[in-house]
Order: structure tokens, then sequence, then C-alpha cells
């Protein structure tokens, strides 16, 4: 049976880049796929694009690629990646200049565009699924609306030759699905194979995060070697079969628990994970030790795609100011909570105008308020925090203030304070009927046909 | 004991919905999760932090539930207040929930 190795090069657009670049020269590769477009990621972009038009793809894009391409072109792997953000094709074209510069101007360079519907949502008064409210009364605080697109424009950009795959929004486990499909040219209505395609893709689209990575807890989990923590390789074969597996002698480790725990990160019903290409059914998988770091996936199934796609929509939601400061030694809780009370009554007295406050005790009770953390015991230090949403800068500005002026007004001690304060895009989600995206391939550069 | 000697976990967001995994590390101790992580229990555990229905779903084949927090994450990821607005520190939080031992089961 035939069987290729994807190898996942970031979890993340920050993500470390020597792990790919281990992948890629140890991990006996086919495909190196790069996920790094988080959910409100494109909204930023797209303002960037605006700016400026030949921008709005990763900011990382040109150093990744200049660490993975010479190798990735001598061992003829395949680069999938959702680095386009706002703009795969400009992303295409500093990636084809790239090549050029590295003397790898042979390679065909590919980006898959169209996942931007802002258009077709402008012109339906869309529901949007997270709050009470329709895509029309966000007005013109709605920047960006782009659909997370299935494998299939991905596969036929392999198909057609592709050796580095641009897109922009698409769903994260389809960059895995894509050379799946293109190897070993799975129907895109053989669900089960596709349900079992976007098991691989979920267990490696966050990187580190199944090699060990967001897993450590000395004594009850312990990991080796975090600090040179391998990326994953998915070993999948022509009937869905899957190994989860990395390159040997780096850091980290494959294990059941390790995969268990990244299966149903991000999941709510495993009966029903959507995807635009499929329903995946995580509920009757098995996961089973096969080998040091190597485990083995099965059971995986999907049924019919959904009629829609999901559509992610970026907006200007409002304004966050905020302020920290630090109180330590005896009494330093009891100094804190002066704090946040005197904050909280300039706050009234100055009349600032906040829709939304919150008053924090960092080492006390700012993760999971005073419920949940009754019972801790008295730290040796604490740090508050007062946050704030607001309708404009200036107003935020003014939250910050409240805490720094405590130095000089506040409670005895009070050390190390910081302000901010930004605008806040958010993301929301309406359902387009899938027919009104219309995603195309488009080749740039030497390699261009 | 804590949930945490028989169980890991790990949190995961979207929007504004927050699931955290329970994973028995023996197979043996599933029926124990099952029978006293409830959702209830789950619900009122983050008291102050979930503001809507907690659902749980069940995995026997790998001794995992998977609990799916409505409202958890101070209106979601993307504009929340909160100093983790990803809500992943909230698995932590999870583990630390009270288990009645049955000697039989350990």
């Amino acid at each position: 049976m035939r069987t290729i190795r994807i190898g996942s090069g970031a979890g993340y657009s920050g993500d470390r880049i020597e792990p790919a670049v281990e992948l890629a020269e140890r991990g006996d590769i086919q495909y190196l796929v790069f996920e790094c477009l988080g959910e409100r990621t494109v909204a930023l972009a797209q303002q960037a694009r605006l700016k400026n038009p030949e921008s709005g793809f990763d900011p990382l894009l040109e150093e990744r690629m200049r660490a993975v391409l010479p190798v990735c072109a001598a061992k003829d792997i395949k680069v999938v990646t959702n680095m386009g953000a706002a703009n795969p094709l400009a992303a295409a074209r500093k990636t084809a200049e790239i090549a050029r510069s590295m003397g790898l101007s042979r390679l065909k360079i590919a980006a898959v565009v169209g996942d931007d519907v802002l258009e077709a949502c402008k012109q339906r008064d869309l529901p949007v699924m997270e709050f009470d409210g329709t895509i029309g009364q966000l007005g013109n605080r709605l920047i960006s609306a782009n659909a997370y697109l299935g494998a299939a424009p991905m596969a036929e950009a392999l198909s057609r030759g592709a050796d580095v795959v641009i897109t922009g929004r698409a769903s994260d486990p389809a960059l895995f699905l894509a050379p799946l499909i293109h190897a070993f040219g799975w129907p895109m209505d053989d669900w089960t194979r596709l349900g079992k395609g976007i098991v691989a893709g979920h267990l490696l689209e966050c990187a580190g995060q199944v090699t060990g990575g967001y897993f450590a807890d000395p004594s009850y989990k312990d990991v080796a070697g975090l600090a040179r923590l391998g990326f994953p390789i998915g070993e999948v074969g022509e009937d869905g079969s899957l190994v989860i597996t990395k390159v040997e002698g780096s850091g980290g480790s494959v294990t059941a628990q390790t995969c268990k725990e990244q299966l149903l990160y991000e999941v709510h019903d495993p009966v029903r994970y959507i995807q635009p290409d499929v329903i995946a059914d995580f509920s009757q998988i098995e996961i089973e030790e096969v080998g040091k770091d190597r485990v083995r996936v099965s059971g995986g199934r999907g049924s019919e795609r959904p009629l829609s796609l999901k559509v992610s929509v970026g907006y200007v939601d409002s304004f966050i100011g905020e302020g920290q400061i630090s109180y330590a030694g005896p009494g330093a809780l009891a100094r804190g909570r002066l704090a946040l009370d005197i904050v909280r009554e300039r706050l009234k007295l100055t009349g600032v105008a906040a829709n939304e406050l919150r008053f924090d005790l960092i080492g006390v009770d700012s993760l999971h308020g005073p419920h949940v953390s009754a019972h801790a015991n008295e730290p040796y230090e604490v740090r508050v925090r007062v946050t704030g949403r607001t309708e404009n800068l200036r107003e935020a500005v003014r939250i910050g203030n409240e805490v720094e002026t405590l130095y000089t007004n506040g409670p005895a001690g009070g050390g190390g304070a910081y302000k901010s304060a930004r605008d806040v895009v958010a993301v929301a989600s309406v359902l387009l009927p899938r027919e009104l995206a219309q995603p195309r391939v488009q080749f740039v550069g030497d390699g261009s046909r | 004991m804590r949930l945490r000697e028989i169980a890991h976990s790990r949190t995961g967001d979207k929007g504004n919905i927050s699931n955290i995994s329970i994973i028995a590390y023996d197979a043996k101790h599933y029926p124990l999760l099952l029978a006293q992580v409830t959702p209830e229990r789950v619900k009122a555990h983050f008291a102050g932090v979930v503001e809507g229905e907690v659902v749980r779903y069940e995995l026997p084949r790998i001794s995992a539930l998977n609990f799916v927090m409505d409202r958890a994450l101070g209106g979601g990821v993307t504009r929340s207040l909160a100093l983790d607005a990803h809500g992943k520190s909230l698995s932590s939080a999870l583990l630390d929930l009270e288990i009645e031992a049955v000697p039989d089961k350990l």
C-alpha cells in the first residue's frame, strides 16, 4: 500500500522555524505544511493590505521560505501553507522572488484565491452566529469576510505541478487533506477516507501540540527536550490509515496521551467535526502506541459535507484599555485589593466611559475568578490588573492612567506599572451557501503557466 | 483525591466556547470519570467563569470525556478582557476537582 509522509512545520504564525527545517532535512517527508493563520489574522492582514496592496500576507513568510525552500527543492518536498492570509497572490509573488534570489527559479508557485467573500456577504444580510444580529448591522465596522475553503483547490494546484501552494483562509486540516487527495486520488465524495484525512490533519495542524508541546506537567506528564521540540510527521496510507511520529532524536514525545489530548483539542461534538469537505466523526477512533514515538490512530469516519461554508468575519469591535502594577511582601494581597478599590472609585469619579470593566489580582484570581480560586494561599506578590472596554481610544487610555497614578497616589510600594490601549478587531462567523465562494488556482513567477 | 491523579486534560477555544477534554490515564478509571465528572459539577466548578450551558460528550474508546462550555470566554477570544483570553488555563482548574476514590477501582 502506498504511504506518504506529511510534516507539520508550524502550528501558528509565530511558531519556531528550525523544527520545520529539521523535518525537511531529516524527516523523510514528501509534503511540508505550515498552518499560520489564526482566527483574526486575516482581518488584521486585510487592514494592512488596504494600506499597501502588496502586503497582507504572513510577516514571517520570507523567513520561513528562505529557511526551507533550498532543502525542499533539493528533496522535491512540496510546501502547502495558508501564509497567504489576506493576500495569497502577493505572498506567491514574494515567494517566487525569494526562490529566484536563491537560484530556485524552477520552482512552481501557486496561489489559491477566492476565499475573500466580503462582497457576497455584503449583498446578503446573513445572521451572525455568535450574537443576535446580522452582518449588515456591523456597517462600516466590517473589515473582512473570508470563507474556510476546502482542500480541492490546493489539491488541484499540486496536481498541476505546484511545488509551493499558498492559500488564504482555508480549513486548517484541509491543508493536510489536500496532499492526500492529490497523492491518492481520493474522490471528493469518499466520506470515510476524507474523514480519516481530516483526523490526520486535525492531529497535525498544531505542530508541536501533538509531540509533547502544551502537555508537560512535571511529575505527572514529563516531557524531555521541549527546547528542541520535534514537529510531527503523519504517515498516511492510501486507505487513510495513520501513524503520528516525529524526527528521530528530536525533543518531545509522541504518545497515546499526547495524541488523545490533541484529538479533542478545539472539538465540540466528536461525532460531527464540521469541515468544508466532510463532516468528520472522531467518536470511534482508537489510539495505540506501536513503537517509540509512533502512535497509530484508526477508526476515523465521515459523512457528507455541509451545504454551507463557514465564513470568518473580521470587524472593529471596541477599544480596550489596561493598566497593571505589582505589590509584594507582607500585606501584598491587602494592598492589591486596596489598589483595585481605589481604581474602581477613580474610574467612577472621573467619569471614564467603559461598557465593561474587569478587576483582577494576577497571582490570586485573574485567571478563573474569585470563586474557583477561593481556597488559594496568600501569595508573596500580587499584580493588580484593570481592563475595560470603551468606545474610543481616548477613554481606553484613561483606564491605564488610573492604574499608573497609583504610583504616587495609591498603596505603599507599588512597582512595575504598565499601561496600554488598543483597538480590538474581533471575529464572528456566518454561514454562506458554498457555491458563492469561487476558489481558483493561480500560478505566478517563472513557473507560471 | 484530585481529578489530576487519574486524568489529564487540554483546553481548546472557538469564539466564546471553551472545550475541555478529561482523559483517564488508565482505562479502568473511565467509569469514575463518567460517574463523578458530570456536566452539573463542571458547571458548578466554573461558577463565575462559564455563563452558558455545559455539555458532556463521551469517548469510551479513548477513555475520555469532552466538555463543551458555552459563553465561557468573556465574550470571545478575540474581544475578551481576560488575561487568559483563550481560557488555556481552564483545564488545570478542572483537574483540581475532588474525586471520591472507590478503593477497588484503584
